[in-house]
């Protein structure tokens, strides 16, 4: 008994010690030393000097975050609903009392690597430090001398995150750090084009973000390449994020054009992007330099286990849309079903789709070449959560306006003229139409996603 | 006193199809320009979004695109010896309202007008002479020849991926083609829609005896394409809601699909809408304008300096605003003297109903462009001395629409209402062609635009004032017109059919609609005592003011406008561009 109790003293007096050192134990900050990279590493972009800073704040897409849709460009304030509460981005703006006006540059470097603010707070996982990690001093002093130089400050208060217990006792994030960090700095493959592109997407892009699935402590499964779950797919709020090193993924099945295409101008003529993708190519994508883009592609192509596909999916250019619908529906399948019309053959899905859909995806499910999204055959169809398909049916979606692609195109939303009854039988169709075979779609499922 | 705007380089009055392309073209220039649009933002999502656009008793019978009369309207009369009265609700033409103007709501017709057109005074002269043209007619040449706007036709139908079949490759026929138009140095950038069925039948007669039908040309595309903007329009579905509505489905070519959202991405660009242009502003001598004054939507006055203006409204209100602001001397049909009203020209349209009772027509499935059509009877092909008339027309059959209120064409005889209107509903509805004939009109020396002594606008400002009616000349080309529909109904063997052409003692009606292709009122031409405007469309008197549109034509076409007017905007955008710019003054 006497043991047991001092054994049960023994571990309270670690946890105490544990808490403290969590709380007080001298932080280490990543130094300028074991992020500086030489030159020939990779392919920079040819950029003058003072273009640099602002690409750089562009490729790590502060913006996206830093922002609301109807505020001041990096001023923070945008909500990021989790399961554990909600937290708001700060203003990054160089406002000295309300925004980063008074970082120096090492306090700049440890909030963008270690996830640690000027006052030696923990900042929460939210922001991709753990993916910044890999980004170079070069970048890092760009980012700085950009917001330092050409943001203009804007006086916003920051919003304090309203997180449960114990997610609102910040020291744990320090806990977090220590399993999940990986080690600071770029290892560069041999190859600078590759190279470039591997930085660019383990680095300040942040893509294993989103496309890296994420353990029960919510740790990406590796950052690198060499990490077999890397940029396998993931989840984001319910929406499944394809992965890009699949026999399936995009990578894999696009040539380099179409998936070019799609990375600077949000469309090709196999999809579309839709949720957080839409801001990732509108704020930063469309506007990297053409050889950044090219190193992206060449490294996801590099990522694909068949070195990257050659599908362009192109029109015959002597054909009309009209007649290419004809030859679908006179090889059977779902195409015919949807030309007959015939309401003893349609299922209501089959019909809420001739009804609501056809006419810009079209009976064959090919859409139109780069303006309509292929359904046949699209991740964002036919995912393992049908939540992305669901929110777009419910609420639409809108492409941004690239330099490439100017229009703004748009499917409005169908919440206000289906019922989740209709919405369930519609998505349940669209993910078991053409060559599609997605399970079902409940009404259920379709009643927790509406607003 | 007018609250004053920080200077642009360039204030452009109205954003429709031709404010839209100057605005982007000048763009380019490195100008800092404003749009100004009286109507409200509109957007293909939400403004057109399916399916509350496809709402015939919202867009096609309550208007809501169109300009709202309460706001800005017309008087109208026959002839000079009469008090002319003000157009309470629209009918016999529709001006849009809005950013994107008439352009969202068209068919997407698109025609290239014959070379004879563009200098028609001359060509009838030559050809027939002097003295077969009626006393009050005023036809003119345009100053500009077709091989001159070439390219620029070319251009504009790259722009808004227009579909067809070219019938005169480089003086070249091609098969299948329009023989009668005008040489084209490319095929169209987009290859034809496939035709409906009533199209396809009307093609089979047409051939049968000895006319030469091909697929009418136009902006509803038939494939997925990317124009030189980067704009990008999608397959079109039939989906027949194209005249009087926007598209739902990005196909049918508008300045919200073709042009603006690559627009809006130019720094240098800023559109205010609820702007209401009041009037030119001139400066003392009265040689150069300074800017415009305009009406915000909470009624502010504003004044908003420019260096060039472009008035690119719809026509009728170009010519109001050049009256309003005193720019050019007033017409005067007493002298025939003045330039600013002269020559206003409408369309002149018939056609006849042929019923099939054994025929499935589907006309639900329509497009604004569906439809073969013939131009046999073009202005190039007609003996105007042998026929006594000037004019031209295409006869077309297509179904553009099957909408439910509009588009129930009956046998003659049927009653109006009641159980047997109900049941003939059901007998004939798809069973229905109409064999359209749209001709030319030509302009007459007491035809014309002036300012109304009466009437006023909510604003203070004289209403315009039509001054327009049926002439014998136009008649006579629409009764020719009637042959020849009539004789391709009866070779096609319905159950009956009926004609609805004007005859002698017609009138002009302005309740029920027609078409929307009013013209004239600025013509252009390369003499300053018949034409407002000089062949780049410049204003003779103003120097720094152009006028973009079909209040150019000194008569009208026998097509539809639109294709001209595109042609004619990047013909003026390249004399800005290339000439103007560099060094402003009178271009003539």
């Amino acid at each position: 008994m006497k043991v047991f109790l001092s054994m049960i003293a023994a571990l309270v007096v670690v946890g105490v010690l544990a808490v403290l050192a969590l709380i007080f134990w001298p932080l280490e900050r990543t130094t300028a030393d074991q992020l500086a990279l030489a030159d020939d590493v990779m392919a920079w972009p040819d950029l003058a000097e003072n273009e640099r800073p602002r690409a750089a704040a562009i490729a790590a897409d502060c913006v996206a975050c830093h922002s609301t849709d109807d505020g001041a460009e990096y001023a923070g304030r945008r909500a990021f609903p989790t399961p554990m509460g909600t937290i708001y981005s700060s203003n990054i703006t160089p406002d000295p009392e309300t925004g980063i006006g008074n970082y120096t540059l090492d306090q700049f470097r440890a909030a963008l690597v270690d996830g640690v603010d000027a006052r030696g707070g923990q900042l929460y996982p939210a922001m991709p430090y753990t993916n910044y990690r890999s980004m170079s001093e070069r970048d890092i002093r760009a980012i700085y001398s950009y917001f330092m130089n050409e943001v203009d400050p804007v006086r916003a208060p920051d919003k304090a995150a309203e997180m449960t217990f114990p997610f609102n006792l910040r020291f744990g994030v320090r806990a977090w750090k220590w399993l999940a960090m990986p080690d600071p700095g770029f290892n560069a493959p041999d190859d600078a084009i590759l190279a470039r592109g591997a930085y660019l997407v383990e680095g300040p892009e942040h893509c294993g973000d989103c496309h890296t699935p994420r353990n029960m402590l919510y740790i990406q499964d590796g950052y690198t390449a060499s990490d077999e779950r890397f940029m396998s797919g993931g989840d984001l709020q319910g929406w499944s994020v394809p992965s890009l090193r699949g026999d399936d993924g995009a990578p894999a099945k696009w040539s380099a054009a179409a998936l070019t295409a799609y990375l600077a101008t949000g469309r090709n003529a196999h999809s579309a992007t839709g949720g957080e993708m839409t801001g990732v190519v509108g704020h930063s994508l469309q506007h990297l330099p053409a050889s950044d883009l090219e190193a992206i592609v060449a490294y996801l192509r590099h990522l694909a286990p068949n070195g990257g596909g050659d599908d362009d999916a192109p029109e015959p250019a002597d054909r009309t849309r009209a007649s290419e619908i004809w030859l679908a529906a006179s090889e059977g399948g779902t195409a015919e079903i949807l030309a007959s019309a015939d309401p003893d053959a349609l299922s209501e899905g089959g019909r809420l789709y001739l009804d609501n859909c056809s006419a810009c995806h079209m009976i064959d499910g090919k859409g139109g070449d780069s303006v309509f999204p292929k359904l046949d055959g699209n991740s964002a169809v036919t995912a393992a959560s049908p939540k992305g398909l669901v929110s777009t049916i419910l609420n639409g979606a809108r492409l941004p306006s690239t330099k490439g692609a100017p229009l703004c195109l748009a499917m409005p939303g169908f919440a206000d003229r289906l019922s989740d009854v209709e919405v369930a039988e519609l998505a349940s169709f669209v993910r078991g139409a053409w060559s599609n075979k997605a399970g079902d779609v409940t009404a259920e499922d379709v009643g927790n996603l509406r607003n | 006193m007018a609250r004053e705007m920080p200077k642009k380089d360039v204030a452009i009055v109205g954003l429709g199809w031709t404010g839209s392309i100057l605005a982007m073209e000048l763009s380019k220039e490195g100008l800092d320009i404003v749009a100004l649009e009286r109507g409200p933002m509109r957007r293909t999502v939400p403004d057109f979004e399916y399916p509350k656009n496809t709402d015939e008793l919202r867009f096609a019978h309550h208007f809501d695109l169109m300009q709202r009369p309460r706001e800005s309207t017309l008087t109208m009369r026959h002839n000079s010896a009469q008090t002319a009265l003000p157009y309470r609700k629209l009918g016999s033409f529709l001006p849009g309202h809005g950013v994107g103007g008439a352009g969202v709501h068209w068919n997407g017709q698109n025609w290239r007008p014959q070379a004879a057109e563009m200098r028609l005074k001359s060509y009838v002269t030559e050809t027939f002479g002097a003295d077969i043209i009626p006393d009050d007619m005023q036809i003119q040449d345009w100053g500009i020849t077709y091989d001159e706007l070439e390219p620029h036709f070319d251009r504009w139908e790259k722009l808004i991926g227009c579909t067809g079949l070219a019938g005169n490759l480089n003086g070249r026929i091609q098969p299948g083609g329009n023989p009668f138009e005008a040489p084209r140095k490319a095929e169209y950038p987009l290859p034809p829609l496939p035709q409906t069925s009533a199209g396809r039948r009307f093609k089979e007669t047409a051939k049968a005896l000895g006319l030469n039908p091909f697929p009418r040309p136009g902006g509803n595309a038939s494939r997925a394409y990317v124009n030189e903007y980067g704009m990008q329009l999608g397959p079109c579905t039939y989906c027949g809601f194209c005249e009087w509505y926007g598209c739902y489905n990005y196909s049918k070519a508008s300045p919200q699909t073709c042009v603006l959202d690559a627009l809006y991405q130019q720094p240098n660009f800023e559109l205010r809408t609820g702007a209401n242009v009041m009037k030119v502003e001139l400066a003392e001598d009265g040689k150069t304008a300074t800017g415009v004054t305009y009406a915000s939507e909470d009624d502010k006055e504003i004044f908003q300096p420019a260096d060039l203006v472009l008035i690119c409204a719809f026509p009728i209100h170009n010519t109001h605003l050049m009256l309003l602001s005193g720019i050019g001397k007033p017409y005067d049909p007493k002298t025939g003297e003045g330039v600013t009203g002269r020559n206003y020209a409408y369309q002149m349209m018939g056609g006849t109903d042929a019923f099939f009772s054994d025929a499935d027509f589907k006309p639900f499935v329509g497009a604004g462009i569906d439809g073969y059509s013939i131009l046999d009877y073009g202005i190039e092909q007609i003996d105007f001395g042998a026929e006594g008339f000037i004019g031209g027309s295409y006869i077309t059959v297509g179904h553009t629409n099957g909408q439910p209120i509009r588009s129930m064409s009956l046998p003659e005889g049927t009653p109006k209402w009641g159980a047997d209107w109900k049941k003939a509903i059901g007998e004939w509805y798809g069973k229905s062609i109409n064999i359209g004939s749209h001709g030319s009109n030509m302009s007459y020396r007491d035809c014309y635009l002036d300012l109304d002594p009466t009437y006023r606008d909510p604003w203070g400002r004289p209403l315009l004032r039509m001054t327009f009616d049926w002439k014998q000349n136009d008649i006579r080309m629409t009764r020719f017109m009637k042959r020849q529909t009539e004789t391709i109904a009866k070779a096609m063997k319905p159950d009956s059919w009926n004609s609805s052409f004007k005859d002698e003692d017609s009138h002009y009606d302005i309740r029920p609609y027609q078409t929307t292709h009013n013209v004239g009122g600025l013509p252009m031409g390369d003499d300053p005592a018949t034409s407002a405007v000089n062949r780049y469309l410049q204003s003779w008197d103003v120097h720094n003011l152009f006028v973009s549109g079909a209040s150019a034509f000194p008569q009208n076409i026998q097509f539809n406008p639109t294709g001209a007017v595109g042609a004619l905007t990047y013909w003026m955008a390249a004399a800005l561009r290339n000439d103007y710019l560099k060094n402003p003054r009178p271009l003539m």
